[in-house]
């Protein structure tokens, strides 16, 4: 929302100088504070020094030139120019930039030039050539009266030294999408008087706080009604989507450009200016927040219009030149449509082409109108059509403020040559409609949103704040935006319609306790309707900054929980390992499984993707893995080791709405060297650094991994999960054709929950230890873990560690089996072990293998 | 050999029958002024060892004489026995003199021989490291299990009740339209998403215990948004909420103060300023003064001293009422912020992207 400090200014008294820096960045911090975040505060309007107001004297052709022609201005003296605008007249007052004048934009100093045979001793300047707006019609023409010749154009009223903030409105606010609401909180809280100088408050315009304003110039009717004044007709057909519709006939309008005031503040409010009209409808929104809409009044089929749904499929070609089909989303759309049925607009989001105003214009039908928010907000949200009318509708209007729009609207087109600087304020010149004809203000009204009465105890204001809450300090802070706060006569029970009582004096045994009061919300803050928005309010007014930070702490002891504690681990040992952590998308390219080797999973879709490469669930870490390590060999960067921690999904179980989700750990290993035994490696070094309870690898094929390589790993009997080399051809279609890849992967939430290791500890011993090697031929069906683990039981009490040293494939072998090799050291706690003891010792262990085992001792 | 156990030799008298002829004093000095000779010429300690054998040990000139003492006369005895004396005194000094030297020199030598150039030690692979979001979660979780939180988890798929609903957020809700979700082919037509925010871990929460509940939920988010350099389709968020008994929007400002000190420096200042968010009311955004500038104004904070860090506010009543819990009974407050922007913050990274790119060279910084 950008608004002009001048604007303010003209709203509430601010007094504050656009050339005073401090205070500007006073009132900005003071906007920030209140919530309406000023996103950049820039000073405008310095760069058209030098310029000065000149009245045309003379206009003449110049022999040979079609173009151009000879000027004589008086600008105090009589300068001559030359000029190629066309749109002014001897006597019209125009801008002059003198010879060593600095434009906007330009290089350097204007300097004085000679064209077919005429000086030109300066330049007469259009409004973009001053930096002022758009407006690519000519010369800057202003209204008669509205500067002296030769007074320096900064100093005409509208065109002068002003700041623009741009502030970031919250989206409960809708009322502070306008200048007067902008204005009107920031004069609560600077204590200024808020309301245009002797017009009246704004705030109150149009029947504040739902009571309505109704004069002669108003009339009344029912949605379903038809309304007719003249030739005009306005009805309301569905009322639900458009609780109130009030229009107004101006005839006689003469269009013409806008005053100085209107036309730069709309520019500099992101606008551009187009013609009277059309402009007072932008300004009024701008100023007041509500949006309007005029029609051209003899280009409605039938002479008026009506709100009503739109009929399915039905199109409309909006003011920007778009064909919009309606009636064909979940919601009804609201349309205008003209007497005859013909849509005419999109209600509250854009107007129709077909009645749009046009320079020949000269009946005006004006609407203003209360739109049900949501259904502005889904009918813009499904044609992708975001205007500044939808932005307000969407929001919530002031139902009750559309007096005072309209009133407002007819104000600035009443007096165009008004004294400059007020648009629309006292001044004799004539208007620029016929305000003998056209119609009283025609209003239907349905079920409208009536104001809010909220019973507001003032402890628990106190309670939610952490701040005193007085009645007194409630109503200084309140009352200023247009809320009333009144004591309660009796404190009414629970969910009682209350009334509003007259204000207590003093104490008594008969009156309310003070700690309740009734606040009423004025209409245009559909925001508040509960006790808690009433804290929300007093706290704003007051400053959260200037409430007193307390300090507090739970009973609880803070702690992480051993899945969090389990997950640190894991990523520190997998750190340990010279892997580097990376984060890989959740969301993957459909069929990115499959070519992972993974074609039986189940690929949980999104809907709506916002790339085709991000469209499926992870269900394993391996693709991300796969492709950030393609990605990272293709830059150079070579030797590495990668993990990753994240959840991966699988389809919801039986009775869940949801996938499931697990916490996985994956570590890739590329280095030259790596490969399925490093990743044992890895998982032995992990195991050992998670102390996990006999830690076990079971040969199991895994999709994705290497067929022959690959096996799933235990712990306490719980399977946590696999480990090997990734398939080749994995490999090959991630581009990793050329090296073997480990892999080892975890679920970080099983690991969590094995049983901690019970087993006595092993205590030092003073004896010394002895060891001897056993080598056995074994069967190539045994994995060597089993034949280790058998051993491990058999070496009983003293053993001091079991560990497998060599393993031996050729032809001293039988074939169909291997040589493997384990050194068992043994230790007593009580003793040192003598030969009798270490020869029985060997003898259990041997016999235990070729028991257990197809395997024999090797000699 | 150690002196001191020659040192107990017998001081009898010289007697009859001496073996032997001469003085004592000639015939010893003779032997030590040999031995000495033998001693400075060993060039390393091992010739050094043979020479004080020979000269000192059980079969030297000196330990025949040592044994021939008892058969000297009681007369000449001491005589022999001192100058035997005072000649393995000698020899010993010179001897562990020769030592010392021998010994400086040989580590010298060493010294030499064994020269290293300590900056030609080729690569050996280094430890890998915790990508710089999980250092700047890790240190979230750290801080506020030391405020006594504990860290809750939930799951990134989530329901429309948990992310929407039953954070005041219903169906149509224009709030909906600032969090552009990722729906899933699950279930009813937008019934299931990615979570658009770490909220819906409060809802799980409040569901699930009762209150008191301090507890922070870090995790990952998801909203579909074109990504650029501020912002990700999927990022990280910490979010904190507690229910209690008392607990103040003054609570709040303490908290969010405590909290930014611990994480930011203790020279950082917090503020909060009105909001809108429908799941709190009183809601504010929370900022931090700027980290590079300290509040004066510069590039980084857009000339304006405050950092914009999250969002917060006092749980609103309806959420309370949506999990069943008596707004009257409890009050609470929630505040999050992003984990990927405060790591940017903490290292200045430039582009968020570079967060998710995996460049592993730009990771081996952290």
């Amino acid at each position: 929302m950008r608004t002009t400090l001048s604007w303010l200014t003209e709203l509430a008294p601010f007094g504050v100088a656009p050339s005073d820096s401090a205070a500007v960045a006073d009132m900005a911090a003071t906007l920030a504070d209140l919530g309406m975040i000023p996103e950049s505060v820039e000073r405008v309007g310095s760069a058209i020094e030098g310029v000065v107001v000149a009245r045309v004297e003379e206009v003449d052709a110049i022999p040979g030139a079609d173009r151009i022609r000879r000027v004589v201005v008086d600008a105090g003296t009589k300068v001559e120019v030359v000029c190629g605008a066309s749109n002014f007249a001897q006597g019209d007052l125009v801008a002059l930039a003198p010879v060593g004048a600095v434009l906007p934009g330009a290089d350097g100093p204007l300097e004085r030039r000679r064209m077919k045979g005429v000086t030109s001793n300066g330049m007469l300047c259009s409004p973009v050539e001053l930096g002022l707006w758009e407006d690519r019609g000519g010369l800057l023409v202003l209204p008669a009266g509205a500067a002296e010749v030769g007074m320096p154009l900064a100093s005409v009223p509208g065109l002068g030294p002003d700041v623009l903030f741009d502030l970031e409105i919250q989206a409960n606010r809708p009322d502070a999408l306008s200048v007067a609401g902008v204005a009107r909180d920031l004069a609560a809280r600077v204590s200024v008087a808020f309301g245009r100088a002797g017009s009246g408050s704004p705030s109150t315009a149009g029947g504040a706080a739902g009571a309505r304003g109704v004069d002669r110039s108003t009339v009344v009717g029912r949605p379903g009604e038809a309304l007719s004044w003249g030739d005009v007709t306005v009805s309301v057909e569905d009322a639900s989507l458009c609780p109130r519709l009030t229009a107004q006939l101006l005839t006689g309008v003469r269009q013409r450009p806008s005053l100085p005031t209107v036309a730069r503040r709309l520019h500099l409010c992101g606008m551009r200016p187009i013609s009277n009209v059309v402009d007072a409808s932008n300004y009024v929104m701008l100023e007041l927040g509500q949006p309007t809409h005029p029609y051209d009044f003899d280009r409605l089929p039938g002479g008026g219009i009506t709100a009503r749904a739109a009929r399915v499929g039905e199109q409309i070609e909006t003011l920007d030149g778009v064909t919009r089909v309606l009636g064909v989303g979940p919601m009804p759309d609201c349309v205008i449509a003209a007497a005859d049925g013909t849509p005419v607009g999109v209600a509250g989001v854009m107007g129709g082409a077909s009645s749009e105003i046009s320079p020949s214009t000269s009946r005006v039908l004006l609407e203003a109108a209360y739109f049900d928010p949501r259904s502005i907000s889904a009918t813009a949200r499904r044609l992708g059509l975001r205007s500044e009318a939808s932005a307000r509708f969407e929001r919530g209007c002031d139902p009750w403020g559309l007096e005072a729009a309209v009133s407002r609207f007819c104000q600035l087109l009443g007096r165009p040559d008004a004294e400059p600087g007020q648009p629309g304020s006292n001044a004799s010149s004539p208007a620029s409609w016929d305000q003998s004809g056209g119609t009283p203000l025609l209003d239907i009204t349905g079920d409208v949103p009536r104001a809010t009465r909220i019973r507001v105890r003032l402890e628990r204001v106190e309670q939610v704040l952490g701040l005193p809450v007085e009645r007194d300090r409630m109503a200084t802070l309140l009352e200023p935006m247009g809320f009333s706060v009144s004591d309660l006569l009796h404190e009414p029970e629970h969910g009682q319609e209350v009334e509003p009582g007259p204000r207590r004096a003093g104490g008594g045994a008969a009156t309310a306790p003070r700690s309740t009061v009734e606040v009423t919300v004025p209409s245009w803050r559909p925001d508040t309707s509960r006790e808690v928005d009433v804290a929300e309010e007093v706290a704003r007014q007051w400053g959260y900054g200037k409430i007193s930070p307390l300090q507090r702490r739970p009973v609880q002891v803070g702690r992480l929980s051993p899945l969090q504690r389990t997950r640190r681990a894991v990523r520190r040992a997998m750190v340990g390992l010279g892997a580097s952590e990376v984060w890989t998308p959740t969301l993957l390219a459909a069929g990115e499984h499959k070519k992972a080797g993974m074609a039986t999973v189940v690929e949980l879709k999104v809907a709506n993707p916002l790339v085709a490469e991000e469209a499926v669930l992870r269900s394993s870490l391996l693709p991300g893995l796969l492709a950030c390590m393609a990605r990272n060999l293709s830059r150079g960067h070579d030797e590495l080791r990668m993990f990753e921690v994240g959840h991966v999904f699988a389809p919801p179980a039986a009775g869940s709405s949801l996938p499931e989700e697990a916490d996985v750990a994956a570590l890739l290993l590329a280095r030259e060297s790596d490969g399925a035994e490093e990743a044992v490696r890895s998982w032995r070094a992990l195991a050992h650094a998670l102390v996990l309870t006999d830690a076990s690898v079971e040969a199991d094929q895994k999709a994705g991994l290497h067929p022959g390589r690959s096996a799933s790993l235990f712990s306490a009997g719980v399977h946590v999960g696999s480990v090997g080399e990734v398939d080749p051809a994995v490999a090959e279609a991630f581009g990793l054709a050329s090296r073997r890849l480990g892999w080892l992967q975890l679920d970080v939430g099983r690991l969590a929950c094995v049983p901690p290791h019970t087993g006595p500890l092993l205590l030092p011993s003073r004896f010394p230890p002895a060891e001897f090697d056993l080598s056995f031929a074994v069967d190539d069906s045994v994995p060597a873990e089993t034949v280790q683990r058998t051993l491990a039981r058999a070496a009983g009490p003293w053993s001091a560690g079991v560990a497998l040293f060599d393993v031996y494939r050729g032809q001293r072998v039988q074939a169909g089996s291997r040589g493997l090799a384990f050194r068992l050291r043994f230790v007593a706690p009580d003793h040192t072990l003598d030969e009798r003891e270490l020869a029985d010792l060997r003898r259990s262990c041997v016999q235990a293998v070729e028991q257990e085992h197809p395997a024999t001792l090797r000699t | 050999m150690d002196r001191s156990q020659d040192h107990t030799g017998q001081d009898q008298a010289p007697g009859e029958g001496e073996p032997g002829e001469g003085e004592p004093g000639s015939v010893v000095g003779a032997i030590e002024q040999a031995a000495l000779a033998a001693i400075l010429r060993a060039g390393t300690l091992d010739e050094l060892d043979a020479v004080v054998v020979d000269a000192t040990g059980k079969r030297s000139s000196l330990a025949d004489l040592q044994r021939q003492l008892s058969e000297r006369s009681a007369g000449s005895r001491p005589a022999w026995g001192k100058a035997l004396q005072q000649a393995r005194r000698t020899l010993g000094e010179a001897a562990e003199r020769r030592r010392t030297e021998l010994a400086a020199a040989q580590r010298a030598e060493r010294s030499v021989a064994e020269r290293m150039d300590l900056t030609e030690v080729l690569p050996a692979p280094l430890p890998g490291q915790l990508h710089p979001v999980t250092q700047t979660w890790e240190e979230l979780e750290d801080i506020f299990t030391g405020m006594g939180f504990v860290v809750a988890e939930g799951p990134e798929v989530e329901d429309d009740w948990h992310n929407f609903t039953a954070l005041n957020m219903p169906a149509n809700h224009p709030a909906r339209d600032g969090q552009d979700s990722f729906y899933l082919e699950m279930g009813e037509p937008e019934s299931v998403l990615l979570r658009t925010q770490t909220s819906p871990v409060q809802i799980r929460l409040m569901e699930s215990q009762p209150p008191p509940i301090w507890a922070v939920s870090p995790g990952r988010v998801y909203r579909r948004d074109t990504p650029d350099a501020s912002h990700l389709a999927a990022f990280h968020q910490i979010e904190a909420l507690v229910v209690d008994r008392g607990i103040s929007f003054a609570h709040l400002a303490g908290t969010i103060s405590t909290f930014t000190k611990a994480f930011f420096g203790p020279s950082v200042r917090s503020r909060l300023r009105p909001a809108y968010f429908p799941f709190t009311e009183p809601s504010a955004e929370f900022d931090i003064s700027c980290t590079l500038c300290g509040g004066d104004g510069c590039r980084s904070c857009g000339g304006v001293g405050w950092l914009e860090l999250g969002g917060s506010g006092m749980v609103d009543p309806a959420v309370f009422q949506a999990v069943g819990l008596d707004p009257e009974e409890w009050s609470g407050f929630a505040f999050g912020f992003g984990i990927d922007r405060c790591a940017a913050m903490r290292w200045g990274i430039p582009d968020i992207r570079l967060l998710v790119d995996n460049d592993a060279r730009f990771l081996s910084q952290f």
